[in-house]
């Protein structure tokens, strides 16, 4: 019998750690002499309070869509990706050499071939990771972190002594051309008559997020490879005995993983840097964790937590402009909600399925 | 490069290796008691945090190195509560850790000394200093041997000494004693310790624990050791190389020694040299800054013998009713 229904272990346990975490982090700006009621406010008016507040939330949700989905196509198959940092930042790659080195008569064109190039670049980073855990065993775990490392230590090799142009003294690319500008939000609201703010780096690219989150849905839950890779994430004995190739699942679940994470470098560089330059990834990578455990690896999901995450990060910035509460704190709220949705959740399952079954006594 | 110069590399590799080895020894102990733990660099971070802090604020070294420990115990405590108790997921929970102690360093370093995020330098007390060897000085006259004892062996801080000895004390308490042999049992096959009688969920707290001591060690010897202070993100990724330097000892004391001092040396190498001329071409510094990890994935795969990590690692036990 199911102790729990199935709504309450995919809304329930997740909004109950969000509130423990939320409970804990107030704690946190209590201990540091700080109003955890007045940081609330300032996070909400500076990032949902006006349109610019909104295109930062939205561009930064724009980096974790892509991330949160990279985490979840690989916990379908019961993988864990830690390597979509590195995967973004060769995305980022990608993105600079579509950008650099070919003419483009307008974005959109550029943005097609950018966007598969950084996924390709992004799944090429999953893929030794990926074919080691399929054929030798490898953990991909420590394989993804150690890929990690090895594509900081490559940007930045490239960055400082093969892509920076001559006489220029910081470590990143030259501009991309004018050609590769993608429309902000800005741009693509006015025709509509809709004022948005001008500064802010929202872009184009939250759409090919969405789309890729309603691609991911159809992918996971309407296709046969789909149903491949939940088979083999539930059982990979059974999976076998369905004929299911572990190898093949393995390494398409971790390419697929890898071109998402990619994928975002055409958000972060194309988007709004403009040139590649040194962490353009700013750690997105490692939030995608925190997004995909806290969607329950859905897409739906993932698209809430992202936007989520977004706010956070945006309204962690305002705080650190205005008052003494550093941008760390944003990272002790993730740290917070992967604690509780991915490692701690039995700690808030097991007292909520008693609880339920009480209930259930109640009524019988 | 001359005989001097290389004394000068090898001596940074004893000092760079230390915390290195400290951190693997701690995750040997975990990973053979079956807990993965991919959280030793935020262990590591919150004692380098706090045992900096105390020391300046108290200005004793030694009570630096206690709230160190005591600090990575609570995130062991966290770590064992999660992975042990509430049978989460291992990996995740470590990663959790890590972001956690990232975040509260910082966060705490500017609501105590408002210094971005950084403590005060350390001088004096507040720093493990230099221990002399006997007859170092008088010995250091004499060819060859004269600088190797008065510049390599001699003149290490009291932790690097404790880091060395604790590779014996390790091999000793996980090979020669009772509770080393259930410790490793423990992380091979669980159920049998629990047939005989023996608790899992005691043991491995212990190992988490002792994981938790040797993290702490690792950290207060970066920030009062190694440098005068806390630095937001000191540990750069340290916590990974011992993870990298575990696998590559394939989970035993001795082996770790030695994987220590050569992920220790690249590091030496890599901070002395920029670009390093072989013949005819020129290794460039990122090189060496990732040969470590390439080491370990080639490691991993298999093909330069295979690492075979303890069989019930990262499994929660859940006993038979």
């Amino acid at each position: 019998m199911e102790k729990m229904p199935a709504w309450a272990d995919a809304v329930l346990v997740p909004l109950i750690s969000l509130l423990l975490a939320a409970i804990l982090s107030a704690l946190v700006i209590l201990g540091i002499g700080e109003d955890p009621v007045a940081a609330v406010k300032m996070m909400v008016s500076g990032s949902l309070g006006s349109t610019y507040g909104w295109g930062y939330t939205l561009y930064y949700a724009t980096n974790f869509m892509f991330t949160g989905l990279a985490v979840s196509v690989a916990f379908h198959a019961r993988m864990f990706n830690i390597g979509g940092e590195g995967q973004a930042m060769l995305g980022g790659l990608g993105v600079a050499v579509i950008c650099l080195y070919m003419p483009w008569p307008h974005w959109s064109l550029a943005l097609i071939f950018a966007t598969l190039s950084s996924a390709v670049f992004g799944a090429a980073w999953a893929f030794l990771p990926a074919y080691l855990q399929a054929k030798r065993g490898s953990h991909i775990v420590i394989t993804t972190i150690m890929f990690n490392f090895i594509a900081a230590a490559l940007l930045n090799y490239l960055l400082v002594n093969v892509m920076r142009p001559a006489g220029a003294m910081d470590p990143a690319t030259a501009k991309f051309p004018e050609a590769t500008h993608l429309p902000t939000l800005h741009d693509m609201l006015a025709p509509f008559g809709i004022a948005f703010s001008k500064a802010a780096p929202a872009n184009v690219s939250l759409l090919v997020a969405m789309l890729a989150c309603v691609a991911v849905y159809f992918l996971i839950w309407r296709t046969r490879l789909g149903y491949e890779i939940r088979a083999f994430g539930h059982s990979e004995s059974g999976a076998k005995y369905a004929g299911i190739s572990p190898v093949k699942i393995t390494v398409i679940a971790m390419l697929i993983s890898g071109g998402l994470a990619g994928m975002m470098a055409i958000n972060n560089v194309m988007g709004e840097s403009e040139r590649l330059i040194m962490n353009s990834t700013e750690g997105a990578g490692f939030i995608g964790i925190a997004v995909a455990l806290m969607g329950r690896s859905h897409p739906l999901g993932v698209f809430l937590a992202a936007i989520l995450f977004g706010f956070l990060y945006q309204g962690g910035a305002e705080l650190a402009l205005w008052t003494s509460i550093p941008r760390e704190l944003i990272v002790v709220i993730q740290a917070l909600v992967i604690l509780f949705t991915g490692a701690l959740d039995n700690m808030v399952r097991i007292p909520l399925e008693k609880l339920f079954l009480m209930f259930r006594k109640g009524d019988a | 490069m001359d005989f001097l110069s290389m004394i000068q590399v090898l001596d940074s590799t004893m000092r760079l290796a230390t915390p290195l080895l400290l951190a693997c020894l701690a995750g040997l102990f975990s990973e053979r008691a079956g807990i993965f733990d991919i959280g030793l660099e935020g262990k590591m971070l919150a004692a380098a945090f706090f045992s900096a802090a105390i020391a300046a604020m108290t200005g004793s070294v030694w009570l630096g190195l206690l709230a160190g420990i005591a600090a990575s115990l609570v995130l062991a405590g966290i770590h064992g509560l999660a992975s042990i108790t509430f049978r989460g997921n291992q990996l995740i929970s470590g990663v959790a850790i890590n972001f956690l102690a990232a975040g509260m360093t910082v966060l705490i370093a500017q609501s105590w000394f408002s210094q971005g995020g950084r403590t005060p330098s350390l001088m004096g007390g507040g720093r493990f200093n230099p221990i002399e060897l006997p007859f170092a000085e008088a010995l250091s006259g004499v060819p060859y041997l004269g600088p190797i004892y008065s510049e390599l062996i001699s003149g290490h801080t009291i932790l690097v000494y404790v880091a060395l000895a604790a590779v014996p004390a390790t091999w000793w308490l996980l090979y020669r004693t009772r509770f080393g042999l259930r410790l490793r049992a423990v992380g091979e096959n669980p159920a049998a310790v629990d047939t005989a009688g023996v608790s899992v969920v005691g043991l491995r707290f212990a190992a988490v624990a002792i994981c938790g001591v040797l993290c702490g060690v690792a950290g207060a010897y970066l920030a009062t050791g190694l440098q005068a202070g806390f630095v937001k993100d000191m540990t750069a990724g340290r916590g990974f190389i011992a993870l990298a330097a575990l696998i590559f000892a394939k989970w035993r004391p001795w082996y770790a020694l030695s994987a220590c001092l050569l992920f220790g040396f690249l590091q030496a190498i890599a901070l002395r040299y920029q670009n390093i001329d072989l013949w005819a071409f020129t290794v460039p510094v990122q090189v060496m800054d990732a040969l470590p990890y390439i080491l370990t994935v080639v490691i991993l795969a298999g093909f330069v013998g295979k690492a075979i990590p303890p069989r019930a690692g990262g499994e929660p036990y859940v006993k038979e009713r």
